[in-house]
């Protein structure tokens, strides 16, 4: 099988999140990077596929060159290969122009993305890739298997699950469940330096939208501590003052 | 401006959330001087149908094809579309549901629409169509400009409030052009626990983390959600473990929501927590550690066991549903 894992770059999930005085920008200083965690989901399951029935897994990321750690870490973990679209991602519409380029011109079996990205949270770009290439997508799973040319797949619905049969080609977007994260080991480290990246240019997309500014929610004011005796007192607060019950 | 909002069912009924962006499209309807339509797929009672009129819709379409029972995405993206070309829609507004969130991006595609996920209040239409959505996982906001002609906007369920009005719509049916190609994706079996509350949907949450030691204790935690009328969810490690399902994560990593209430019984407040449910309207914490950082994010906090106190706030919400009643 051959399967395209799409990976993006994403600040650590324990980053403190700031933003430049004029709201515009996103501080990147002090900021560690990482693969998207729902991505990384999505890689491991894509190597066990091909371990049992042997394949190629391809990473692609659209980034400009400060993404490379990242992709030299996918390809760490095991992927056979890389590609960059040399482009700071500008919106998701943008992002899966890229990737269904570049996936129409290189026929996979499955395209495998997370289920969102953790900075932008679109959950966008792999449907959007389904739709610019006319394929079936199924989205937030937990659960993939593949026999022949048929995949089955636990979809999260809200309060369950559904299964479902998907032909291949398709496209996935991986959540919790999937498959355990991978962690790097020393001669995946060591082969990574010499596994190809690939960096192309990018194709040129519509620009619909633009981000006018940031912001970060109000901080709560201080906590009411109510004593462990008298738990009779939340709820009273609760009704009358936070009218929440 | 023309709005069109794809209304979800669940057994026939609208979902609390399909009310929710009715009054958000009927509120950007009349804020621009244009007409609100709704479309729903799929078997649904007629009176649910007649229902979207008084959330605003002034049509209904009702596209219910045999093909069109079972929710696939992509057929249900190319009815939604046709629609949205049919009554000339500026804005196409859907839920931030795993439903919605499947269609929307297609949608976008077929109509070169741009996508806003996640909005979290009305637009500004003042000058341009500018959305608030959600960023970073709940830790940061982030204000859009959409410049297409069409836009699609995702609303987080419980960040908009249905109001009903005295006002009807005409239930018309639609018949969508099918195509078999749409169809590739084959629905096998649907598990769910259909008695409990959806949990992006829940007003009222309680949560457990950790603290709780192990999955036999969350006989306290159903006792006190049921009472409430809440849906149950965790912390990471705890799914992670299969104490409880993973469909209950929340954070930044699991589902972000944002109830009226959240309340966290034996969870730390770890940062990839609270991003997910930082922007619930009150926080209750219950956690024996006084330096816990939830405290820190919270209205309300009890400093205490929470074998002692849970049992405790059960009595006490007892009472007071008997008193209120
Ligand atoms: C990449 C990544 C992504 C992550 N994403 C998420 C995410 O989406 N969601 C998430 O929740 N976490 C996430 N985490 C994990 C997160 O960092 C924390 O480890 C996790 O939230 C801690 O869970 P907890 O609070 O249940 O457990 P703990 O941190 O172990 O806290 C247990 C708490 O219970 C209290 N306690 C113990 N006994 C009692 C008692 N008897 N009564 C009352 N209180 C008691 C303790 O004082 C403590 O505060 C992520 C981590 C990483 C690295
Ligand atoms: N810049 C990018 N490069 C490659 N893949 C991406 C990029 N951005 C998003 N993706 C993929 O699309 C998924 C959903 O992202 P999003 O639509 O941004 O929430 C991610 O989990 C990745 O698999």
């Amino acid at each position: 099988m051959k399967i395209l894992v799409c990976i993006s770059h994403v600040p650590d999930t324990t980053s403190k999140i700031n933003f430049t005085d004029d709201k515009k920008s996103f501080v990147t200083q002090g900021i560690q990077y990482i693969i998207n965690p729902s991505d990384e989901i999505a890689l491991a399951r894509a190597l066990e596929l091909t371990e049992k029935d042997g394949g190629t897994v391809t990473v692609i990321n659209v980034g400009d060159n400060s993404t490379e750690a990242t992709i030299r870490k996918a390809l760490a973990i095991g992927a056979t290969d890389a590609v960059r679209v040399n482009a700071a991602p500008r919106d998701a519409f943008f992002v899966a122009k890229q990737i269904a380029e570049y996936a129409g011109k290189n026929s996979f079996d499955m395209i495998l993305c997370g289920r969102e990205s953790i900075d932008y949270n679109g959950s966008q770009v792999p449907s959007m890739v389904a739709e610019m290439l006319s394929l079936p997508a199924v989205n937030s799973v937990k659960s993939l298997n593949v026999e022949g040319s048929t995949a089955t797949l636990d979809r999260e619905i809200e309060g369950g699950k559904e299964v479902v049969t998907c032909p291949l080609p398709c496209v996935v977007s991986a959540t919790e469940g999937m498959a355990e994260p991978r962690i790097p080991n020393m001669r995946g480290i060591m082969s990574a330096r010499t596994k190809p990246l690939t960096v192309i240019e990018p194709v040129t997309a519509e620009n619909m939208q633009q981000i006018v500014s940031y912001d970060k929610p109000q901080p709560r004011t201080q906590v009411k501590l109510i004593d462990a005796a008298n738990v009779a007192a939340l709820v009273d607060a609760l009704h009358n003052e936070a009218k929440v019950i | 401006m023309n709005i069109l909002t794809y209304i979800e069912t669940a057994d026939g009924k609208l979902k609390k959330s399909a009310l929710e962006i009715l009054s958000y499209g009927a509120a950007i309807a009349s804020q621009t001087g244009g007409q609100l339509t709704a479309i729903a797929i799929g078997d649904v009672q007629a009176d649910e149908l007649a229902k979207a009129g008084r959330y605003g819709a002034a049509k209904i379409l009702h596209a219910n094809d045999d093909k069109l029972k079972q929710y696939v995405g992509q057929a249900y993206a190319t009815v939604v579309a046709e629609a949205a070309k049919n009554v000339q829609a500026d804005v196409v507004v859907l839920s931030n549901s795993f439903s919605g969130k499947g269609m929307a991006p297609r949608i976008a595609v077929k109509l070169n629409a741009a996508m806003a996920d996640g909005a979290v209040a009305l637009p500004d239409t003042g000058n341009g169509f500018k959305v608030r959505k959600t960023a970073f996982s709940g830790k940061a906001f982030a204000d859009v400009e959409l410049t297409s002609k069409t836009k699609i906007v995702t609303l987080v369920p419980n960040s908009y409030k249905a109001v009903e009005q005295a006002a009807a719509g005409a239930v018309e049916t639609f018949s969508p052009q099918i195509n078999d190609g749409d169809f590739a994706v084959k629905v096998k079996e649907v598990v769910k626990a259909s008695d409990k509350i959806s949990l992006p949907e829940a007003e009222i949450v309680v949560s457990g983390g950790r603290g709780l030691k192990g999955p036999e204790n969350w006989g306290m935690i159903e006792e006190l959600a049921s009472l409430l009328g809440a849906a149950t969810a965790c912390s990471k490690p705890v799914s992670d473990t299969n104490w409880r399902p993973h469909s209950e994560h929340v954070g930044q990593t699991g589902l972000a929501i944002s109830p009226n209430l959240y309340i966290a019984i034996g969870i730390s407040g770890a940062i990839q927590h609270l991003a997910g449910v930082s922007s619930s309207k009150t926080i209750v914490v219950i956690n024996k550690d006084p330096e816990a950082p939830f405290f820190k994010a919270a209205d309300y906090g009890i400093i205490g066991d929470a074998f002692e106190v849970v049992p405790k706030l059960i009595e006490e919400v007892k009472k007071f549903k008997a008193a209120n009643s």
